[in-house]
Order: structure tokens, then C-alpha cells, then sequence
């Protein structure tokens, strides 16, 4: 039996609308047409998380979850009771750990009081609600449908409903957002007491339609440098109110981290339900196929879904390790490097030198970002593994 | 009566040529029809361009290296003739080429594109046949060409030569229309070689030619006497002694002979392995009973344009080498030798005849050895005279003194521009702008004018034919010959990352144009280079003056917002992609460059060649 922590992941493949920065694998009713059926998707889902189970069992792997996480999508879309029987088949195959995580993500327009008393009688223990800003221009950019207020006022009637952990997101650097339009989204969220935020900085992917109008000159993305106050701005707000930085992009009260997520970061074990969805099973990694229609047509033939696999090298373990551990407040401790890398220190002093790790938690061995060494998470981790090329091995 | 052969081909029969004409105006389609029509190509083997020999040539429609082809001719009376065509190359850089293919003649066909009359370079190369007293046949080409003006094209001929319009034949080389006329032409107005069949034998080097199995093949043109096999020649301006393998002439290809006799045109072979030790221009006698005085007009040949030339790949050094010295085989030329900067690495300063001879060798470099190059902003070369009179030449602007300098002379053109006369305006201020002094200006006819100006040449170096081309939506033509030197206030301005010189930008511009050189480079530079995680001065400098400074800021923001479980596969393949790219890094002190930033920095001021 697996000693490492096994956590679940399902994703529910579909939105009421597209939002134009959005490049992930949701649909909308227009788009699948007849060809999937939002109503008995979830039977597709607990097919899955049956053959999951089993395939676990015959592994000898199968143990209690630790963490669920719904994500899409827009998993309330499929509504609370369909969320509910997939959470209570991974109940029945895998079995919940005592204190479980059990986060679904939901859009303010899809859910209501009703539907948030369901989630949590289901065993929801979290949510985590997409806000993005409070400006209603930032919002319309974005192509977000709610207005303004409903997603502050859903978190406090979650909180009310009894969820101990509610979580909102926020996108920053869009084009049009002021320092201002920033300050008013932040000050919303706090106001709502939720003890979980991330604060994204929009990504401009390839395809969107927002990649597209930027293309066309009809919006411009900010500079970098205003990106980097912004998170300065988030970072000084969130930290006094109480929220602290676990991940660069993750901000949380004590107790309040997602640990969902820091499986994610630390390489447990997860298995990702739902097309597209990606797994990770003791350095193996694969995912299902992307469109609902393949994926469930696999699984309605009694077949496994899988489209992609990957079986990780040592170098690769070792890549993705630092890679992710670097973005974590717990860091990485520098005897994980191994003796080979940097042997003469001087990678590591200069990042010291720069600022960009923490000097104290260098001297108890870890590598820790500080805040400029947050903006620059990606240049330390190559910087890092550079020092770490197998030439230089030896 | 059996056909002429060489070697005892009687003077008077005899008729060399040459085809004066600008790119696409016609002339290798002409000398295609010549070849069918005189019967030397049967119509089965005949293809496209058929003296043109490289690729390269087909390829861009222009001649590089001139051949020289025997027609034998039987004349619309029944008299005999020999006709050789000798091909010339169709450039400004080979200005001196041109030169002394048109000694070897004693006419010209002046083909000139009915639909657009005659442009400079044509002009220019008339100018030389008729300093050399050719005698000149006006031709209109293209006649079958619905844009075709033949009359106004005929009047501004007959204005340029001094001839009656109707003089100008009007043909068309594409369906042969008109060439039997021409060829009549040629034998009535063009005047036989006249030689001393019994003097000690000249010959004159208007081509050599390297080939891999011959070794170097020597185009001549007898003057004097007699060559033959079996004899050892001398080359005058060298006096080196080479034995004569074989002498032939080509129909239209090679066909050895006994030997050649006064006026006649053909090929040696002595087995030398380089185009150096058989020169163009110079004048080739027989060891034996040998003259003593050679042709005149013999000059090396001077490289008047240098550029660092350096492989992307820093792996490729020695190839690059070995094809620089293939290519010197057949490019007498071509200089080089070997030379470090800082931003690329190891390559070779290089020195060419002008801006197409650098782009020929660059694109023949890249096309025949595969290899990828970067060349650097091409410079002039500068005499330099110290304060203790010392004088140094400059050919590299890193070796500019940087004090003590009493006075620096650069090389001068003369320049001919033809011009629509709308464009005027735009075209004097151009050369204004690029410290021209204006020497005349002629109208060709109601609305062409020739423009005559003296400029730098390092300011046509710089860019000046794109300008042209641009402000007259390509109706310009350009061509320019040396013209000697003129003392200038001439500075080196210094490109400084973060403090450290990057060799490759350093250029030596007028002074008044050191700050837009500097504002420009830094500029670019700014644009190209990305941020570091330190703060990147870009400074423009002469000597320790600091003149435009730009600067690129730290970076503050270098980190994906997102990385969950379905993102790590891709977020970890694009560190391994940035890993490789990293490779492709200059280091310029502690500045990371991309190799990308230098290649697109350098192109601005790079296209200034590309065909006339």
C-alpha cells in the first residue's frame, strides 16, 4: 500500500457562457449540442470513479481520500445533487478520510441558498468562488456574466450556511483595471470574511478571443512592472487582514489553505475524473481524452478514457519538484539538491545576494522566495536547476 | 566552304561583341536566340539562360562571371563570319570586370528594355564602351510587350549615343523577332580586330574561372601573335611561367584547338588551382620571343567594402573556413581573414568588391555549404593620418585610434542616378542628406533625368539604394564608380551594454550623424534585448563621451500565475524549452543576449545591396 496521500479531482466540462481569457476544457450548451447531456453527465463521472476504484484495487493502492476537488467548468452548473452522488460513489468505492476536504468550485449565477444547504448536507466542506474583480468594466472585459456584489454576497451566505472554508479568486492586470478598480475588489474581499483567496494575474492564451483582440490593437495588456505592484498591492492588503501567502498565488488565513492543492504542489497521488482531467500516480502521469463526447463514448464502452501518459524520469521528478516546491511558502530545503548541484554555493548566494530568497530560512536550510523573489518564481527556478545541469554534475 | 577554325580564322572575318544591358532587360534571352539562331544550339538542347553557369545566376537573372562564346556566322551574302559573344557580368561591384571585357571587343549590343528605357547601370557601361571606342548597336527589346514605347525609348537612345532614332533596331529576343537583323547588323557596323599576326603573341585576361576538374580556366582575348599548345606562357604582371595544357575556344562548349591567332577569343588551361595566378586585366605572353610591353589597364582588384562574416553556430567556424577558401578559388576578390568579437564569436573580417559582391558570397556561403551566418554592418575602408603623421588602415571599425588623429580620408563615388523626373526632389535631398555634392544633371527625355552626384561611399553602403528605391517606388536606377578620397570629420561611435562595448555595433559614421546612429542603435537594442533582472544601460558613445543613452529596467515579473495539477506537464516542458533557449545566449558581460537580438539589430542596417 501506497504511503502517499491519494487525493480526487473532477472535472465537470461545462459553463452557460464562455468567458473570452478562458482557454480551459468547459463547454456551453450551444457548443455540445445533443451530443452530451449536462442532465446524466454525472452518471459518466461515478462510471469513472467506479473503474478508478477498481483499477486502484487491483494495484493494491487503494486507500482513503484525502481531498476532492470539483472543478470545471462550472461544477454547480450539473447542480448540487448530481455533484452529490459523484461525491458519495467516491464515498462508496474509495471511502473519505475522517476530516476530508471537499471543495467544488461554483459561479455566483448557478448557485443559491438552497443549492449551498445541499452541497454541504452532500459533505461539501469548502467552496471556492470565481469573483475575478468588483469593477463591473474589469468584469465586462472578461466577458464575466454576474454582476458586481453577487459574488461577495455568495460567499457570506456560504459562510452563513455553515462552510468553514470559502475561497473567492481574483484576476489582476486586465486590461482597463485601475490600482483603484484593485483597491475596491480587495476591500470587497475581505469585507465578505472568506479565510481562502487567490489572485491570478490574467494570462493571455493562445487562441482566446482575448488573445484575438489583443492582436487587433482593441485592448493592450498592462506592463509587467504595473502586474508586479498589483501583487505587491494584493499581497500588503491580504497580509493585513490577516492572510498569508502559502503559494505566489495563494493567500490564506491559519487553516485555511487549500490542501487540495498542496497535493498538487508536493506530488501526491490524484486522480483526475472527467474529460480532460490529468493524474498523477507515483511518478506516473496521464490524462483523459479532452472532449466530453470521446470521453464519455470510452467510458459508455466500458473502456478507460486515457488519451496521454507519461511515465517521469528521475530528471523530470527532480525538474517538477523544484518547480513546484519553489512556489510554496514551505519551500525547498537545499539538502534536496543533492550534493552535485552548485557545489560551490554560488547560485544560491546569489539569489541571496539579490534578495530573492529569504536569508533566514536559508540559514535552516531551506529556500524560501521573498517577496521580489515571488515575481520572479520562474527565473530562480531555472537559475536553480541550471546549477543543476548534468554537465555540471559530474 | 567548311566553317573557320580556330587558329588560322582570318581577321577580317572575325567580330567581337559584347550585350550592354541592364538586369532583365533581356540579354541572356538574347544571347539564347543568338546561340539558336546562328545554328551552334540545335533547339533540343537549347534551355533557358544557357551561358549562365551557377544557380545562382538563374536564379536572380544576373550574370556574375562573363564567358565568352564562338558563333560562326554565315551572313545573308553567303560570306562567312565568326561572331564571339563575349558575356559580361551586369554589376556595379564588377565595374573593372565589365572593363576589360569590353577591351576585348570592338562592339556593343546596347539592349535596352523598350517598355522602360535605359537605366543607370547600362548608362554607365555604354559610357565605358564608349571610352573604349566600341562601336555601339542601339537595340529596343521587348517590342512585343503591350507597356512597349518604342519610339520614345528610340528618340532617348538616339539623344544618349548621338545616333538618328531609326538607327535603333527594335526587337524582340523572347520570340526572335528582329534578331536576324541584328546579326546583320553586327557583321556590317562592328569593325574586325586589327593585330600583328607576327609580333610577340598578347593576350588579354578578361575572365578566369575556376572549375573543379580543369583547375582555372582563363578567358582570353589575343591581340598580338599566336598562342598555341605546347607552349609556356607568362604572365606579365607577375612574370610567373605556366605550361599551356590546352587552348580551345567554346561553341558553346569547349573544343580544344591548336591554337588562337590575332583577334580571336578563346580559353587556356595551364593547370593552376587559383584564379589569383591567372588575373583578370592582365595580359598573358609566351615564354619564348615574349613581349615586353603588356596591354595597358591591368589592376588588382581592391576590396572597397569589408564585413565580419560569423556562423550562428559557433560550431561551424571550420566549415565557414573551408568554404571561404573554396570560394577564393574562383573570386579573386574575396579577402578575408580571421577575426573575434565579443557578441558573435569567431568568424572572418571579409572585404568585397561592393554590397552584391558581399550578399553573392554571403548567399552562396549559406546556399552551396549550408551554412547559417551573421554579417556585421558593412564598413568602407578609412586612411587615417596620426598627429606624428603616422597614416593606418582602417578596415575594421573596432581598430579606429581612438586619439591622436590629425586627419581621416574615406573613399568617394561618382554616382549616376536615373530617374522618373517627378522624383527629383526626393532624390536630391536624399543625396543631400548623405553629404552629396551635386556634379549635373541631364534630362534623357521629357521626363528622365540622369542625376550626377560625388558621395561618400559609405553612405551608399548604408542603406542609400533601399531609400532610393523607396522614395521612387523602385523607378530608380543607381550606379557608381570610384572616384578617389575626400578628407571627412569622421567619428567611431561605441555601442555599451551595461557598460561593455558590443564590438559588432561599433560603426564609424560623420559626425553629425553619430547621434541619430546612436539613438537608433540604442533604441533597437531596447526593443530587442530582454529585461534582466538587473537594470541594462544602453549607451551610445564616443570614445569616453557618452552621447544617447537608453535603459532597459530590471525585471520585476517573471513567474505564471497558475500551476495545478493538469498545468505541471506543460509548465515543466516550458522550462526545459526556456533551458535550450538559454544555449542560444550571448553573453555580453553579464547581459544575456539572444542570439535574435543581434541578427535583427544588425539587419537595419544591412539590405543596402540587392540587384540594379
Amino acid at each position: 500500500m501506497s504511503a502517499r496521500p491519494l487525493s480526487i479531482y473532477v472535472h465537470v466540462p461545462f459553463c452557460a457562457s464562455r468567458c473570452g481569457y478562458c482557454d480551459f476544457n468547459t463547454y456551453t450548451a450551444t457548443e455540445l449540442g445533443d451530443a452530451v447531456s449536462r442532465d446524466t453527465f454525472h452518471r459518466v463521472l461515478i462510471e469513472e470513479v467506479r473503474m478508478a476504484a477498481t483499477d486502484l484495487r487491483a494495484q493494491g493502492r487503494a486507500r482513503e481520500v484525502q481531498t476532492v476537488f470539483f472543478g470545471g467548468g462550472t461544477p454547480t452548473l450539473i447542480g448540487p445533487s448530481a455533484l452529490g452522488e459523484v461525491l458519495q460513489s467516491i464515498r462508496d468505492e474509495l471511502g473519505l478520510a475522517p476530516g476530508a476536504e471537499v471543495t467544488t468550485e461554483a459561479n455566483p449565477d448557478s448557485i443559491d441558498q438552497a443549492g449551498l444547504d445541499a452541497l454541504l448536507a452532500a459533505g461539501f466542506t469548502r467552496i471556492s468562488l470565481g469573483m475575478q474583480s468588483s469593477a463591473s468594466h474589469v468584469l465586462r472585459i472578461l466577458d464575466r456574466t454576474h454582476t458586481p456584489g453577487r459574488s461577495v454576497a455568495m460567499a457570506r451566505a456560504a459562510r452563513r450556511a455553515g462552510f468553514a472554508h470559502v475561497s473567492l479568486d481574483l484576476i489582476y492586470g486586465t486590461p482597463g483595471e485601475s490600482d483603484a478598480d484593485l483597491r475596491g475588489s480587495l476591500d470587497a474581499v475581505l469585507d465578505s470574511g472568506v479565510d481562502h483567496v487567490s489572485a491570478y494575474a490574467l494570462i493571455v492564451e493562445d487562441g482566446t478571443p482575448l488573445a484575438r483582440r489583443i492582436a487587433r490593437g482593441e485592448l493592450s495588456m498592462p506592463d509587467d512592472d504595473i502586474a508586479a505592484s498589483r501583487y505587491e498591492l494584493i499581497d500588503d492588503a491580504l497580509v493585513a487582514a490577516g492572510l498569508d501567502w502559502y503559494e505566489v498565488s495563494n493567500w490564506a488565513k491559519p487553516a485555511g489553505q487549500c490542501r487540495h492543492n498542496i497535493a498538487y504542489w508536493r506530488s501526491d497521488d490524484w486522480w483526475g475524473i472527467g474529460p480532460g482531467a490529468h493524474s498523477h500516480l507515483g511518478g506516473v502521469r496521464w490524462w483523459n481524452a479532452k472532449h466530453p463526447r470521446t470521453y464519455a463514448d470510452a467510458l459508455s464502452a466500458g473502456q478507460s478514457p486515457r488519451s496521454g501518459i507519461e511515465h517521469l524520469t528521475e530528471a523530470e521528478r527532480r525538474t517538477e519538484r523544484v518547480m513546484l516546491a519553489m512556489r510554496m511558502r514551505s519551500g525547498l530545503p537545499v539538502a534536496e539538491l543533492g550534493d552535485g548541484h552548485d557545489r560551490d554555493g554560488t547560485v544560491i548566494d546569489r539569489l541571496r545576494g539579490r534578495g530573492l530568497v529569504d536569508a533566514s530560512a536559508l540559514d535552516d536550510g531551506r529556500l524560501v522566495l521573498t517577496r521580489p523573489g515571488r515575481l520572479l518564481a520562474d527565473a530562480v527556478i531555472r537559475e536553480i536547476l541550471d546549477a543543476a545541469s548534468p554537465d555540471q554534475q559530474g | 566552304m567548311p566553317a573557320p577554325q580556330p587558329g588560322s580564322t582570318d581577321p577580317s572575318i572575325i567580330r567581337n561583341f559584347c550585350i550592354i544591358a541592364h538586369i532583365d532587360h533581356g540579354k541572356s534571352t538574347l544571347a539564347d536566340r543568338m546561340l539558336q539562331q546562328t545554328g551552334v544550339v540545335d533547339d533540343r538542347s537549347m534551355r533557358a539562360q544557357y551561358l549562365d553557369r551557377m544557380d545562382i545566376e538563374r536564379e536572380r537573372g544576373i550574370t556574375i562571371k562573363s564567358q565568352a562564346v564562338r558563333l560562326p556566322y554565315r551572313a545573308a551574302d553567303g560570306t562567312d563570319y565568326v561572331l564571339n559573344l563575349i558575356d559580361t557580368p551586369g554589376h556595379v561591384d564588377f565595374t573593372y570586370e565589365v572593363s576589360r571585357s569590353l577591351a576585348a571587343c570592338e562592339g556593343a549590343v546596347l539592349v535596352v528594355d523598350a517598355a522602360q528605357g535605359i537605366e543607370a547601370q547600362t548608362l554607365a557601361n555604354l559610357y565605358l564602351a564608349l571610352e573604349n571606342d566600341l562601336a555601339i548597336v542601339p537595340v529596343l527589346n521587348k517590342i512585343d510587350l503591350p507597356a512597349a514605347q518604342p519610339d520614345k525609348y528610340a528618340a532617348e537612345l538616339a539623344h544618349i549615343i548621338g545616333c538618328d532614332a531609326d538607327d535603333v533596331l527594335r526587337i524582340s529576343a523572347k520570340t526572335g523577332q528582329g534578331v536576324p537583323e541584328l546579326l546583320e547588323t553586327l557583321v556590317r557596323e562592328i569593325p574586325p580586330p586589327v593585330g600583328r599576326p607576327d609580333a610577340p603573341a598578347r593576350a588579354l585576361i578578361f575572365d578566369s574561372v575556376y572549375d573543379t576538374y580543369r583547375g582555372v580556366v582563363t578567358y582570353v582575348r589575343v591581340v598580338d601573335g599566336r598562342i598555341g599548345t605546347r607552349e609556356k606562357v607568362q604572365m606579365m604582371s607577375t612574370g610567373a611561367v605556366h605550361e599551356l595544357l590546352e587552348v580551345g575556344v567554346i561553341s558553346p562548349e569547349p573544343v580544344p584547338a591548336k591554337g588562337i591567332g590575332v583577334g580571336e577569343v578563346g580559353y587556356l588551361i595551364t593547370g593552376v588551382k587559383d584564379v589569383r595566378q591567372s588575373r583578370v586585366g592582365d595580359t598573358i605572353t609566351t615564354q619564348q620571343h615574349g613581349a615586353t610591353e603588356a596591354l595597358g589597364g591591368y589592376r588588382d582588384p581592391k576590396p572597397m567594402v569589408f564585413s565580419g562574416l560569423y556562423p550562428i553556430d559557433g560550431s561551424d567556424y571550420p566549415e565557414l573556413r573551408d568554404a571561404l577558401d573554396k570560394l577564393k578559388l574562383n573570386d579573386a576578390a574575396l579577402v578575408y581573414e580571421p577575426e573575434t568579437s565579443l557578441a558573435l564569436g569567431f568568424g572572418f573580417r571579409c572585404g568585397f568588391l561592393g554590397l552584391l559582391h558581399l550578399e553573392i558570397v554571403r548567399e552562396r556561403l549559406e546556399r552551396e555549404f549550408n551554412l547559417d551566418l551573421i554579417s556585421t554592418a558593412p564598413n568602407v575602408v578609412y586612411r587615417v593620418i596620426k598627429d606624428d603623421g603616422a597614416e593606418q588602415v582602417v578596415t575594421n571599425p573596432s581598430e579606429f585610434p581612438s586619439a591622436k588623429i590629425a586627419r581621416i580620408y574615406e573613399p568617394i563615388v561618382r554616382a549616376t542616378v536615373i530617374l522618373p523626373s517627378e522624383f527629383v526632389g526626393t532624390v536630391m535631398e536624399l543625396c543631400q542628406q548623405r553629404r552629396g555634392s551635386l556634379l549635373g544633371m541631364d534630362y534623357l527625355s521629357e521626363d528622365r533625368v540622369e542625376l550626377r552626384y560625388t558621395l561618400p561611399l559609405a553612405e551608399i553602403v548604408f542603406d542609400f539604394f533601399d531609400q532610393l528605391k523607396s522614395r521612387t517606388r523602385g523607378y530608380a536606377s543607381l550606379d557608381y564608380e570610384p572616384s578617389g578620397e575626400q578628407e571627412a570629420d569622421l567619428v567611431k561611435v561605441d555601442i555599451l551594454l551595461h557598460g561593455d562595448p558590443v564590438d559588432a555595433f561599433s560603426a564609424i559614421v560623420h559626425k553629425d550623424k553619430a547621434m541619430a546612429y546612436g539613438t537608433l542603435m540604442t533604441a533597437k537594442l531596447k526593443e530587442l534585448i530582454p529585461r534582466q533582472q538587473f537594470e541594462v544601460p544602453i549607451q551610445a558613445a564616443i570614445g569616453s563621451r557618452v552621447i544617447t543613452r537608453e535603459t532597459i529596467r530590471a525585471i520585476r515579473k517573471d513567474v505564471l500565475a497558475k500551476c495545478y495539477g493538469g498545468d505541471i506537464t506543460r509548465k515543466r516542458k516550458l522550462l526545459e524549452k526556456q533551458k535550450e533557449g538559454k544555449k542560444r545566449m550571448k553573453m555580453v558581460g553579464r547581459v544575456e543576449v539572444p542570439q535574435e537580438a543581434f541578427i535583427a539589430a544588425l539587419s537595419i542596417s544591412d539590405g543596402g545591396a540587392g540587384k540594379k
